[in-house]
């Protein structure tokens, strides 16, 4: 019991006199609307008192920062300590000028580095493949071969700074060009720290950059941990996120069943395929989670994930080490909340859903620009953006103690009522024989497009408002100066390619492509190979039509 | 002489982009709208779509795209079709596509172009005004 025991009554019964006065009140002052839903359209209540958190018990629920359930925090001193990181996800054109974005954002005050491919990097092709035309370097870096990785990360010290790369179906292949990159320099694999986002199955819901079928995805996922709890220690092989389902429409609580279940999934497959025991490498899993822009049920979702991954590393996994127990994850603002409508408008919907990300414990944070549903963000605007982190950190003061809105009987109770709701979806996933078979069956990728329609029809009903859009919309139009990635650029990238090419020695390359094709088929961890293979310049698109050749290829099934 | 009834539409995703979410909130709400709807899923080349509206007879393609390669794809596309005698077929397109794109792809031959913000419904009345069953279409 949370309270004292009178507490619960005495409340109910001011309640009731307090609900008998508002029935008077709302004659007069009819309320607003007739439901008051959350951004995922939850109900949320008038009110909330203790008799809404009776059955809570503070030690088994709720607790102290650095203990279970983590609700609060795995990190024991908070931000009291140390900050999140500042980790701006940044990439655009060429690898020598997003080198030059990097540059300018650690001198701004980034405190980690966050890599955005271009979408043939991201498929696992090479820029010159006829599948990627017009693509290079419009929505982030495009990198081919490990050149590439090498003037990416020309002059950054990657023995201080952690790198993050967003890279799904070629995680190994960017992963070995980092380790080989670093290498050259000078800097061993044991000493770099960063994060691969390797997360395939919430490809196949939601971000759809798919390579090859499930099975094989979570294999070299797998093998990606081994690899990293055996050489790479100070590595997160893996970011099991949730962004992109929330992008993809998903209501908060999709986001966070959805995200814990396909944690759940790689658990299962590491033990079951690597024999490693689940405290060996579930220190290195980290996550990553949406903000939002409704205040509360984000950080009601981020404080529940908490919970409930202790809970299910304890219960279900039977995991002893206590980092096996903590969920750190990445926060990055919606970039589906922005609006092109008055752009700048974004810059307060981006402070208050980092704001949330703050409050809800985040480790580290991306902050969207607000020119970011127009174009890549230019310099001024991802300046602003970086800024706004900056703001929270050192002047708002929410750092001062930890997890401030503990105790709240709104958060509290929705935060256990987003919890409840999402262990009903795991629940129905596990009885569907886990999530690969969930998403053959297209079951939460239906979940998701049934939330994502109901919320446009509410747009267009005006349910729900977005400023700018449906409501306050402005005659003339802001006008804010656009980045543009020039079409040269592909042009220069296959110049690169080629001259590359002409300089590797083709021989070695054959060979070591052939040796990770008989790793591949034998069933071997494909890391060792894969380095190899990029350290004699063999291309992503190369390495890929490997796997793709061994494993088969994976189509979209087109579900609306 | 065709003599459909229903306006016959492909929704498709041109390229390496993956962000469905409008095509797929789209491709719905044309079927609720009572259009019949094709959609091709993710990952396309121009050549497929092409060489599929014209074998799935489609009066409209609505093309989108959010990875900023729109430029080439949208209009390859177009390119394709009138190249194998299908411009009766209307091309419109939707995605992050800034204002200063609009008049190349205009010449190039889109239609119609629908960005974040637009209402289904506003799409949906554009095709009923600008898009006739068969081979109709000027």
């Amino acid at each position: 019991m949370y309270f004292s025991k009178e507490t619960p009554t005495v409340s109910s019964e001011l309640t009731e006199k307090w609900e008998r006065e508002l029935a008077g009140a709302i004659k007069d002052n009819p309320e607003q609307k007739t439901r008051f839903t959350t951004q995922s359209d939850f109900d949320i209540k008038r009110l909330y008192g203790p008799q809404d958190i009776e059955t809570l018990d503070f030690a088994r629920d709720i607790g102290v920062p650095g203990n279970f359930p983590y609700l609060r925090g795995h990190q024991i001193t908070g931000y009291r300590s140390k900050y999140w990181t500042f980790r701006m996800f940044s990439g655009l054109g060429s690898a020598r000028d997003t080198n030059q974005r990097w540059r300018l954002l650690l001198r701004e005050g980034n405190t980690g580095l966050s890599t955005a491919f271009d979408f043939p990097t991201l498929m696992g092709y090479d820029t010159d493949s006829p599948r990627a035309r017009g693509e290079c370097g419009k929505c982030g870096v495009a990198i081919d071969t490990l050149d590439d990785m090498m003037t990416l990360v020309a002059g950054i010290p990657i023995d201080q700074v952690t790198t993050s790369m967003t890279i799904n179906p070629p995680a190994t292949v960017l992963w070995a060009m980092y380790i080989a990159a670093a290498e050259a320099t000078g800097v061993p694999a044991w000493k770099i720290g960063g994060t691969i986002q390797n997360d395939m199955l919430k490809e196949f819901i939601a971000q759809k950059t798919f390579m090859c079928p499930p099975e094989p995805s979570v294999k070299l996922i797998s093998d990606t941990i081994e690899f990293g709890t055996k050489y790479v220690p100070r590595w997160n092989p893996i970011s099991i996120s949730g962004y992109h389902i929330r992008e993809a429409g998903s209501t908060a609580i999709q986001e966070l069943a959805f995200t814990l279940r396909d944690g759940i999934e790689y658990v299962e497959d590491v033990i079951r395929r690597k024999g490693l025991d689940v405290d060996e490498f579930a220190p290195r899993l980290s996550f990553f989670f949406n903000s939002h822009i409704d205040f509360f049920e984000e950080i009601c979702k981020m404080r529940a994930a908490r919970r409930m991954w202790a809970r299910i590393m304890r219960d279900r996994f039977k995991a002893k080490n206590p980092r096996s127990l903590w969920l750190r994850f990445h926060t990055q603002t919606a970039g589906c909340s922005l609006t092109a409508q008055q752009p700048l408008n974004n810059i307060t919907r981006t402070a208050i859903e980092a704001l949330a990300a703050v409050l809800g414990g985040t480790q580290s944070l991306h902050t969207n620009s607000f020119d970011e549903v127009l174009c890549l963000p230019s310099e001024e605007a991802a300046t602003i953006a970086l800024r706004t982190q900056q703001i929270i950190a050192e002047e708002s003061g929410v750092v001062n103690t930890i997890d401030p809105l503990a105790g709240s009987y709104f958060i509290e109770a929705l935060t256990c009522e987003m919890e409840a709701k999402a262990w009903e979806y795991i629940e129905k996933i596990d009885q569907m024989g886990g999530m690969i078979a969930a998403i053959k069956r297209g079951y939460p990728q239906m979940e998701i497009a049934d939330a994502a329609y109901n919320f446009q029809l509410q747009l267009d009903s005006r349910e729900k408002t977005q400023v700018g859009v449906n409501k306050y919309v402005a005659r003339e139009e802001q006008k804010v100066p656009l980045l543009q990635i020039d079409e040269q650029v592909e042009e220069e990238q296959i110049e690169r390619l080629n001259e590359v090419r002409r300089r590797r020695d083709w021989k070695a390359v054959k060979t070591s492509l052939q040796e990770l094709k008989d790793a591949c088929k034998r069933g071997d961890n494909v890391m060792p190979a894969c380095i190899a293979a990029v350290k004699n310049l063999a291309s992503i698109g190369e390495i890929c039509d490997v796997y793709r050749e061994v494993y088969g290829e994976y189509l979209d099934p087109g579900l609306f | 002489m065709d003599e459909r009834e229903k306006i016959r539409i492909m929704v498709a995703k041109p390229g390496l982009d993956g962000h469905d979410r409008g095509a797929r909130i789209l491709s719905r709400y044309f079927r609720d709208a009572g259009f019949e709807v094709i959609y091709t899923g993710c990952h396309q080349t121009p050549e497929q779509i092409a060489s599929a509206a014209i074998q799935e007879d489609v009066d409209l393609v609505g093309l989108s795209c959010l990875s900023g390669a729109h430029r080439f794809l949208f209009a390859r596309v177009v390119e394709l079709l009138r190249e194998q005698g299908a411009d009766d077929i209307v091309v419109i397109g939707g995605g992050i596509i800034p204002e200063h794109d609009f008049p190349s792809l205009y010449q190039a031959g889109i239609k119609a172009i629908f960005t974040p913000g637009a209402s289904l419904e506003s799409i949906v009345a554009w095709i009923q005004e600008n898009v006739k069953t068969g081979s109709k279409n000027e």
